[in-house]
């Protein structure tokens, strides 16, 4: 019998803040393009995340934080993926992130970042595109 | 050391990755899965496995954050498997059991998986079995199996789970009405939560007057229990009764029920594999092919076509041994 191999993908929020409208309908558009989701629900912890993304052993992260801590929080998130050995998974990002901010994010390894607006087309096609390949 | 060897080493090592890895191999029915299982099986069987079912919004997921906290005081390791529907449609899936067990993600002593129904052969029962397998064998001394929805798959849990729980609340509407087809007879332990709602009191005397219906004198009988999963009430009551059970089990009919879930499960599994075989076969002869276009044409129904295959199929093989 072949392999039925599904996408995972955890969609987490970072921080305080407690908007997460984006945070489903980007889960909400990815579940409709077939993969499974699992959403953390609100204020989570780097270590929260990581973990969770750990024992899901999903693909993809996709990150959503509006309280602009981004820069405190997303370098952690990082370090904890190497520290564990996550290195295969795929991390994107949205919500409020300047754009003065978003060259240092990709540097950390944030392999992009949706702004407001983005179409969940857009998200859809770049998840399928980018999503690590297994062995 | 193959990987697969390698990979099985890591969860009985109890080591988290490999845990995480092994489950989505058998997600996948991935060709490794079955040596896999093989590998480990030997070391399954020490963990109690407790199914918990019941309708959506009845407080599963928060209940299931308060019994495992409750087995990490009695310093119990616990796994957990939260199953929840692939849309037919779609085959996607949105796994939303964590947000009710944030608080547990870094607790070294649990470890929570989310897995889809999707679209298994032999319905969700046989991954879900196959990922407690995993779990019971990386030592968890606890595996919580947790299933949603109303019907076929709240009954196939009792091939999974050694203790069944049973959850409802007050105010879903006419679910006693539901509870009453099926999961009425594999419940062990009835909970009502939400027990701080006014008719909570009613869902209770409703559970035990159907159970008072059961004609079958049993030597367990369920006891029903009220919980408020917010607050944690009720929740050592229901851990002590789990325990009861178990060691009920234990006495008295472990060995018949393991029996009749290993037989179920050998069952299956030729059946899989033996259908499976069959239709290669007769891909690979060109039969089916040539008979699902009889059937297109409407030259011939699908039942009468399957007898007919079966049948030549068969009898070919009973004429080869004489």
């Amino acid at each position: 019998m072949q392999s039925k191999r599904k996408i995972r993908v955890l969609i987490a929020k970072p921080g305080l803040d407690s908007h997460d409208r984006g945070a489903k309908v980007v889960a909400r558009a990815l579940r409709d393009a077939g993969m499974e989701v699992i959403y953390t629900g609100l204020r989570q912890t780097p270590e929260q995340i990581v973990e969770t993304a750990l024992q899901e052993d999903v693909d993809v992260i996709g990150l959503s934080i509006l309280s602009g801590a981004h820069k405190a929080l997303f370098p952690r998130i990082m370090e904890l993926l190497k520290e564990k050995g996550l290195t295969d998974v795929m991390v994107f990002a949205g919500g409020i992130i300047p754009d003065e901010d978003v060259p240092e994010m990709k540097k950390l390894g944030i392999k992009e970042i949706f702004g407001p607006g983005t179409p969940t087309e857009k998200i859809i096609e770049f998840v399928l595109e980018n999503v690590p390949k297994r062995t | 050391m193959s990987k697969i060897e390698e990979l099985a080493q890591g969860v009985l090592a109890g080591e988290r990755r490999s845990i995480a890895r092994a489950i989505t191999i058998i997600e996948n029915d991935a060709p490794e899965a079955k040596r896999l299982i093989a590998k480990i099986y030997p070391h399954t069987g020490k963990a109690h496995i407790i199914g918990l079912t019941g309708p959506g919004g009845s407080g599963k997921s928060t209940l299931i954050e308060k019994i495992v906290k409750a087995y990490r005081r009695r310093g119990k390791t616990v796994g957990v498997v939260a199953v929840d529907p692939t849309s037919p449609f779609t085959g996607g899936a949105f796994l939303g059991d964590r947000i009710r067990m944030q608080e547990l993600s870094t607790d070294e002593g649990v470890f929570i998986r989310s897995m889809a129904t999707r679209n298994y052969p032999g319905g969700i029962a046989k991954a879900t079995r196959d990922a407690v397998k995993i779990l019971d064998a990386a030592g968890k001394d606890i595996v919580i199996v947790e299933t949603v929805g109303a019907g076929q798959s709240e009954v196939e849990i009792i091939k999974v789970a050694e203790t069944i729980v049973v959850i409802h609340a007050p105010g879903l509407g006419d679910d006693i009405q539901a509870i009453k087809a099926g999961l009425m007879e594999i419940a062990d332990i009835f909970v009502v939560n939400k027990a701080d709602r006014e008719n909570a009191e009613k869902a209770v005397i409703d559970i035990q007057a159907m159970l008072q219906l059961n004609t079958k004198e049993k030597k367990w009988k369920p006891p029903v229990l009220k919980t408020v999963a917010l607050t944690g009430e009720g929740v050592p009551q229901l851990i002590e009764k789990l325990e009861e059970h178990r060691n009920f089990l234990k006495k008295e009919k472990a060995e018949e029920k393991s029996l009749l879930r290993a037989e179920t499960e050998l069952v299956e599994a030729i059946k899989e594999k033996a259908v499976n075989s069959i239709i290669e076969e007769l891909k690979r002869e060109g039969k089916f092919q040539e008979v699902l276009q009889k059937i297109m044409a409407k030259e011939i129904d699908p039942a009468s076509a399957a007898e007919e295959l079966l049948h030549s199929k068969f009898r070919r093989k009973n004429d080869a041994k004489t």
